[in-house]
């Protein structure tokens, strides 16, 4: 029986807390906040209510027939974390995090985000439960990502920029550290994805394991059985794990894709399972691209949100014991899968979920016609138009 | 009697003065003339940084140096180089200061006994908390290493008490939450005095050393005077920094460095 994170956040080698003396107190508080969280009813009803009502779960669990029917294979469902509130899976998470720091009684809420779709899922539950709202956000990112820039500031959000290293997600997140290093009393940093030291990586994974339990239920009722294949891409890896995590004990392939960039191969890539060594970044051992000598490298990925050097603890223990298979995927496949995503399906994915969805043209010729492959269709691609339009008709 | 703790013998003043450089800022050569040059000026303890590329407990000023450092191609091989040569000629306690990613790459026990070898005194790896440091630990007082930890005004007492049993050589103070280099001395000395309270009721096995926030002489004497002495980080990086390249830039660090031993 798959039972991880151990008490001190240790997935098999992976996790752990690395984090400065100050946070300790605040690392401590908020394990004990959650613990006690986790097993209060009323915090559970409080969560489900507000996923229900105000996110609109469960998200449907859609039968691709013209994609499959292009594969010729087995048959492709799509779990639509794009059709949650704010448009992807993130807001499962801020939910959760938000109604704990409104436990503990935090005035101040800090994030960090990439793509934007973390701050916009972040200053939106800030919005709806009347709490102040900083998000750190590379420089880069607020460039290519204008939209959700825009969206948080309407929301009420103060949108900072990051001007140091890559000026990307991994930089916000050493910035919204630092935030939290000095507000560390009155401030609530919620992480988003399963990455940073414990207990966020497991914290963020309780919180989006809603997105794997209903496939399973959806599944049963429809097919009466488990998927044969899981897939979903990862870049920190919350809308992974929250896919996997129900499926972990059954017989159910789980396929996590990683950025590969220009290619795993290159420098200019994201894949930290494919080329990335141990090592300890924001607070947590995993899997990392580094330089020679230790430094960090700068990741490159078409997709803002899995443009990070680095990947959640728990994702590198499930490598190392073999239980999820994880691949890279190029900037050039992701593209093309939405293209084909959009005009056979009608469906136009975000730029990280076309990684999971790009994988289907290697595995599909593997499957057969009474297998089940459900992908997670973690975001929509309105937030990437601007992208798009460069990338596809050259504007 | 090791080079750390001969520092402390004898004096419970608060004068103790350990500065933080950046090794290899501002230049790659400078580092070893700079240490002793300021030992002559009245360093008493030299915390000489190993630059990481994501330093998120530190402001901008180290932020800068250590991008630079990064730069200007330093690495461990080359400050484990520029400790052995300030040894040649100084017995003045080097404590090698930075995050734990580079090390591990260069492999734990490797870091733990070059280090001893080229004749650092300690280390402080702030994002090693005692509860990840059980190997650090051993790997370094296997090789003659004396690991510092921090205390944090929201550290509670019975933390301090850890604290105190885990480190050997002094205790970091950090005097106010936040990264290095944001504060202000008044700030620091208005919210200082409670903290320090607690602090000297539950370090006793250490000598204990406050920094963060100090930047002057007076500073020094208002915040740490009651301590065994202080850290200087960012202000002596920012009088670098506002300096360099000019050709006086090292004079004008030392006679920084001279005022604030009130010298």
């Amino acid at each position: 029986m798959y039972n991880f994170p151990t008490k001190q956040g240790y997935f098999g080698r992976f996790g752990g807390k690395f984090v400065p003396e100050i946070l300790i107190p605040a690392v401590e508080e908020l394990e004990l906040a959650f613990e006690e969280a986790r097993n209060d009813e009323s915090f559970k009803k409080e969560f489900l209510d507000l996923l229900k009502e105000y996110v609109g779960r469960p998200t449907p669990l859609s039968y691709c027939n013209r994609l499959t029917e292009h594969y010729g294979k087995a048959k492709i469902y799509f779990k639509r974390e794009d059709l949650c509130h704010t448009g992807a899976h993130k807001i499962n998470n801020t939910i959760g995090q938000i109604l704990l720091a409104k436990r503990m009684g935090k005035k101040r809420i800090i994030a960090e985000t990439g793509a934007g779709q973390h701050g916009v899922a972040t200053a939106t539950v800030c919005a709806k439960f009347g709490l102040e709202c900083v998000v750190y956000m590379g420089e880069e990112d607020t460039v290519r990502q204008k939209l959700n820039v825009d969206r948080m500031r309407l929301l009420g959000a103060e949108v900072r920029p990051v001007y140091s290293g890559s000026k990307t997600l991994k930089d916000a997140t050493n910035e919204a550290i630092r935030d939290w290093v000095t507000n560390v009393d009155d401030t609530f940093y919620i992480i988003g994805s399963v990455v940073g030291p414990h207990p966020y990586p497991m914290m963020v994974r309780e919180f989006q394991k809603i997105i794997g339990e209903e496939t399973k239920r959806q599944l049963q009722e429809t097919e009466g059985k488990l998927p044969d294949y899981v897939l979903a891409c990862v870049g920190g890896g919350s809308n992974a794990m929250g896919i996997f995590y129900p499926f972990i004990n059954d017989s159910v392939n789980l396929i996590g894709l990683e950025a590969a960039g220009h290619g795993a191969e290159t420098h200019m890539t994201a894949a930290s399972i494919a080329k990335g060594q141990i090592g300890v970044l924001h607070g947590a051992k995993s899997y990392l691209l580094q330089e020679p000598g230790g430094q960090i490298q700068l990741a490159h990925s078409v997709s803002a949100g899995l443009d990070y050097p680095g990947i959640g603890p728990e994702h590198a223990h499930l490598h190392d014991s073999k239980r999820v298979q994880y691949y890279p995927v190029t900037d050039a496949d992701a593209l093309e899968a939405i293209k084909l995503t959009s005009r056979l399906e009608g469906i136009i994915p975000a730029l990280e979920s076309a990684h999971a969805i790009a994988y289907l043209e290697e595995l599909m010729p593997t499957t057969s016609n009474n297998e089940i492959v459900v992908v997670n269709c973690s975001g929509r691609g309105d937030k990437d138009m601007g992208t798009i339009s460069k990338e596809i008709f050259g504007d | 009697m090791s080079r750390l703790k001969n520092v402390f013998t004898g004096k419970k003043d608060g004068s103790i003065m350990s500065l933080y450089i950046t090794a290899g800022f501002p230049e790659k050569t400078s580092t070893v003339n700079l240490v002793l040059e300021m030992e002559k000026a009245g360093a008493d303890i030299i915390e000489l940084g190993m630059p990481f590329s994501d330093p998120l407990a530190d402001g901008p000023t180290i932020q800068y140096a250590s991008d630079v450092a990064i730069k200007n191609g330093v690495d461990l091989d080359v400050i484990f180089d520029m400790v052995s040569e300030i040894r040649k000629s100084s017995r003045i306690p080097i404590v090698l200061m930075g995050y734990i990613n580079p090390i591990l790459y260069y492999g734990l026990e490797a870091f733990c006994k070059k280090a001893g070898e080229s004749g650092a005194d300690a280390l402080i790896i702030p994002d090693v908390p005692i509860e990840e440091s059980k190997e650090l630990k051993a790997e370094a007082h296997k090789n003659g290493l004396d690991v510092i930890y921090l205390v944090a005004p929201n550290s509670k007492d019975e933390r301090m008490k850890l604290v105190d049993t885990e480190s050997s050589g002094f205790v970091y103070c950090v005097s106010v939450t936040g990264v290095t280099g944001a504060r202000s001395g008044e700030e620091v000395a208005k919210s200082v005095s409670k903290f320090k309270d607690r602090v000297k009721a539950s370090i006793q096995k250490n000598p204990i050393m406050i920094g963060f926030g100090i930047k002057s002489h007076d500073d020094a004497k208002q915040i740490a005077g009651d301590v065994d002495g202080f850290i200087v980080g960012s202000a002596l990086i920012e009088t670098i920094r506002s300096n360099y390249p000019n050709s006086d830039w090292k004079e004008k660090t030392l006679a920084f460095v001279k005022a604030l031993k009130g010298n």
